[in-house]
């Protein structure tokens, strides 16, 4: 019973995962960008979130409704301002532009906030579980899991149903003819990190409600969020889920064995899959 | 003109290459003789702007000519740490001995690692020699004969190994240094000047093209790799056997040992010989200044990287380069006509 | 004489340190269907790109209804209502057929062109609208990037190699559509490999030799022995 409740935990928390994994995922997919500071954008969102609740005296899930606009005017912003300025043939300037940043965030939220490690309280919701054939469950874990699954629902809706999912996917194609057809590349990889870190401030919220953070936390996300698409297989956004669930799952699994397995068994199971599998378990079918 | 006898010559040196020629060896017999005119706390600062350098000219090595972005180069560092204590502390192995040691282990076990992440292209190259970074941490952080999570100082005995007094320990440990720098400057150099070091240019230069010309990029960047991880592990084992402590945390630090070295690597001028020995000045200059504010300097730094990758791609001294044509190190050939 | 709705004055255009064009000069007036033609490298579709603003151009050089546009982007000077067939079709991989004709449309100009109406111009797209555009045929996809650029409802729209690689019955078929397209609007310019073919659909020639123009009239107007001149420069 007591593995069971841990994968049941490991799926759940895969949910948390594969939110890390879909904003690095989306911006990939439509300018072959791979932000480094990812991470620390989740934990940047997760001190906002902070700062909204204690300066507005809202909830921690209620602070989304500020945090996730802020956060997306924010990707818009560094899009137009700064990455946009790296993209070009060279990987060099976008990966280490990313790179300062990531250290920039990372030693300005120390400066602001300290080195303390914080949390976000979200009442009542936070303690309240259900007992379902014997395992217990956290409800606020499973609203989570489910708020995942839906962001990813809609992320895929937006992607293949929507003129902007087009323009994402036409750009992405062929920056060139898109721009001949109006479509301002700029323009649109500014709306796509807009996306992206609109996911990112849900992502570190959600991070933040359930366990410590701090401004160092930022890394680790990163390469969660990383594994997660590389177990699913890039490009398919449902199949980051399920390498968000694999991960949690194999944590969850590595902890019961041993507390400080935890992490190695998640690293070993992405790298099982590079050795194995390198295009993933789930890559998107072409065509 | 003769269609026998060209009126032109193809060669490396330069007269501003010659002249620099003679400055670094005079530079060097300085160096040399440190003990003679430094104090220990000088000695103690070139030892570790040495460690930088040559982590930097490595890191310059992979990232600028091989088209290798690493962000987890502090692998093989913490895993030369781990291999000094490992070596003098379990097996009783001279404690210089391990320098070595942790080169050929180091390189030994980047093989499996560089087939696996070899496996991600590009940026998420990049992330995966992080992974394997956190890897390394966690797996020595398990190892409780070497202090598991929180770590394990050299015993006395083990450092009077090395010489039984204090001065004469810091001048070994400091000649260590200054030799390994040497060779990794030197080996840099040599190898951007063989024919590999052309097979790399050209790695650079275009992928497509290259490949094209049947240049083996695969082995190439796999060399490469392999080479710079062992020489990594190597100034790993050094720069411990300076601090006399490990942690997991300490040993594979990010910041530490790829975000310094990245910016030194970055504001001095990627993918130039000379780019790392200007950013590494810059660097401990800037240090040396601003070190007291702390979380602020690292600010700073991020944002000096970042300028100068978009306003000057290749550093300070492309920058100079571009402008004044000078070349301290030529790895490239030029073409001399006799009116020059 | 009616004042040109494109005139292109004294264009020099550069990729990279290499000129490929040298001072051209062309005006086209309303209703005109200008050709273009000369040999491989000779600078014609530098001349498209140029004025499509795929590559920078001098801002006095091209003039569109009066105003200068030279050296604006892509993007601006469709709104303003050219648009590019672009050499090799370029159609976007991971859209279907009926996708990338809505990309082409995105901007919203008013016009005749609509989903509708380039089915009904090339039915064939309409059957296979849901498909990948890469299952397409290569006449298939020649159609579907002339109906992309249609659906901006360009005033005036350019062709490059509009029959390059394709079997001849499908060439009849797209020259055959041609009087429909451009009736609408304002005006073409087409590159043409084909001599005969440019000669029978277009109002005017002109000749671009090594990024020079060598030659410019009517059809009528022109010998074969003259054409052939400017073409190979013999």
């Amino acid at each position: 019973m007591q593995w069971i409740n841990a994968i049941v935990q490991g799926v759940l928390v895969g949910g948390l995962y594969a939110l890390f994994a879909a904003g690095l995922s989306l911006i990939f997919g439509v300018m072959r960008l791979v932000n480094i500071a990812h991470g620390d954008l989740i934990v940047l969102a997760a001190f906002l979130a902070l700062v909204v609740m204690q300066t507005l005296g809202l909830g921690a899930l209620e602070s989304l409704v500020v945090v996730i606009p802020l956060m997306a005017l924010l990707g818009y912003v560094l899009q137009r301002g700064l990455l946009n300025l790296t993209l070009g043939s060279d990987i060099l300037p976008p990966l280490l532009v990313t790179f300062g940043l990531s250290v920039i965030i990372q030693n300005g939220l120390l400066q602001v906030f300290t080195a303390d490690s914080r949390r976000l309280n979200a009442g009542a919701l936070e303690v309240a579980t259900f007992n379902l054939a014997g395992i217990d469950i956290g409800v606020l874990p499973l609203v989570m899991f489910l708020a995942a699954v839906a962001v990813i629902g809609v992320l895929q809706f937006i992607f293949y149903r929507t003129a902007l999912g087009r323009a994402f996917r036409a750009t992405s194609d062929d920056a060139d003819v898109a721009r001949m057809m109006g479509l301002d590349n700029r323009h649109i990889f500014g709306l796509a990190m807009a996306l992206s870190l609109a996911v990112v401030a849900i992502a570190g919220v959600f991070l933040a409600v359930r366990t410590n953070f701090d401004p160092a936390s930022g890394p680790a996300r990163l390469i969660f969020g990383f594994e997660a698409v590389i177990i699913g297989g890039l490009g398919n956004l449902w199949g980051t889920l399920a390498g968000g669930v694999i991960l949690g799952v194999t944590q969850a699994i590595g902890a019961q064995i041993n507390p400080g397995w935890q992490l190695l068994a998640g690293h070993l199971v992405f790298l099982l899959v590079l050795a194995f599998r390198p295009t993933g378990l789930f890559p998107r079918i072409a065509g | 003109m003769s269609a026998v006898t060209p009126d032109w010559r193809v060669e490396r040196a330069t007269a501003t290459s010659r002249l620099a020629a003679v400055v670094a060896i005079v530079a060097l017999i300085a160096l040399a003789a440190a003990p003679a005119w430094a104090g220990r706390a000088d000695m103690r600062l070139l030892s570790e702007i040495f460690t930088y350098l040559a982590l930097a000219c490595l890191w310059n090595l992979l990232a600028g000519f091989a088209g290798l972005v690493s962000v987890g180069q502090q692998a093989y560092v913490g895993f030369g740490g781990y291999m000094l204590f490992a070596f003098a502390i379990l097996l009783g192995v001279n404690p210089l001995l391990t320098i070595p040691i942790a080169g050929i282990l180091g390189a030994l076990i980047a093989v499996p690692v560089a087939v696996l992440i070899f496996r991600l292209s590009g940026a998420y190259f990049a992330i995966g020699t992080w992974v394997m970074a956190e890897v390394f941490r966690l797996v020595f952080a398990q190892v409780s004969a070497l202090g598991g999570g929180s770590g394990t100082s050299l015993p006395v005995a083990v450092v009077k190994d090395i010489a039984e007094g204090r001065d004469m320990r810091e001048w070994i440990v400091y000649w260590a240094a200054f030799l390994l720098v040497v060779v990794v400057l030197g080996g840099t150099y040599w190898l951007l000047s063989t024919r590999r070091g052309l097979a790399l240019a050209a790695i650079r230069d275009s992928e497509v093209a290259s490949e094209s010309l049947g240049v083996r990029i695969w082995r190439t960047k796999l060399m490469i790799y392999v080479v710079s991880a062992g020489a990594t592990a190597m100034v790993g084992a050094l720069i411990f056997l300076q601090k006399l402590r490990i942690s997991p945390d300490a040993a594979f630090n990010v910041n530490d040992w790829t975000a310094y070295v990245i910016f030194i690597t970055v504001i001095g001028g990627i993918g130039t010989i000379e780019g790392p020995i200007v950013g590494v000045i810059v660097f401990f200059l800037l240090r040396e200044t601003l070190a007291d504010l702390g979380s602020i300097y690292l600010m700073i730094l991020g944002l000096v990287a970042i300028v100068v990758m978009l306003k000057a791609p290749r550093g300070l001294w492309g920058f100079v380069q571009d402008r004044f044509g000078i070349e301290l190190f030529p790895v490239r050939r030029r073409i001399r006509y006799p009116l020059d | 004489m009616p004042e040109p709705i494109l005139a292109v004055t004294e264009l020099d255009a550069f990729y990279g340190d290499f000129q490929a064009l040298f001072a051209v000069s062309v005006a086209v007036e309303p209703g005109e269907v200008l050709a273009m033609i000369g040999a491989n490298g000779a600078g014609k579709s530098t001349f498209l790109k140029a004025v499509a603003g795929v590559i920078p151009a001098k801002r006095e050089a091209i003039r569109f209804r009066g105003e200068s546009i030279g050296g604006l982007s892509a993007d601006r000077i469709l709104k303003r209502g050219i648009a590019l067939v672009p050499e090799g079709r370029r159609l976007f991989p991971s859209l279907s057929v009926e996708e990338n004709l809505m990309i082409g449309g995105q901007l919203g100009r008013k016009g005749r062109w609509s989903l509708e109406t380039v089915y009904a111009l090339f039915p064939v797209l309409g059957e296979r609208r849901n498909q990948a555009s890469t299952s397409l045929s290569g006449g298939q996809q020649q159609m579907c990037a002339i109906g992309r650029a249609l659906m901006a409802n360009p005033d005036f729209i350019l062709f490059d190699e509009i029959s390059l690689g394709l079997a001849p019955v499908i060439i009849k078929d797209i020259y055959a559509a041609l009087p429909g397209i451009v009736a609408g609007g304002a005006g073409a310019v087409i590159v043409e490999q084909d001599i005969t073919r440019a000669l029978s659909v277009a109002t005017r020639v002109v000749c671009l030799q090594e990024g020079r123009v060598s030659l410019q009239g009517r059809p009528a107007d022109l010998d074969r022995a003259a054409i052939s001149a400017a073409y190979f420069g013999t």
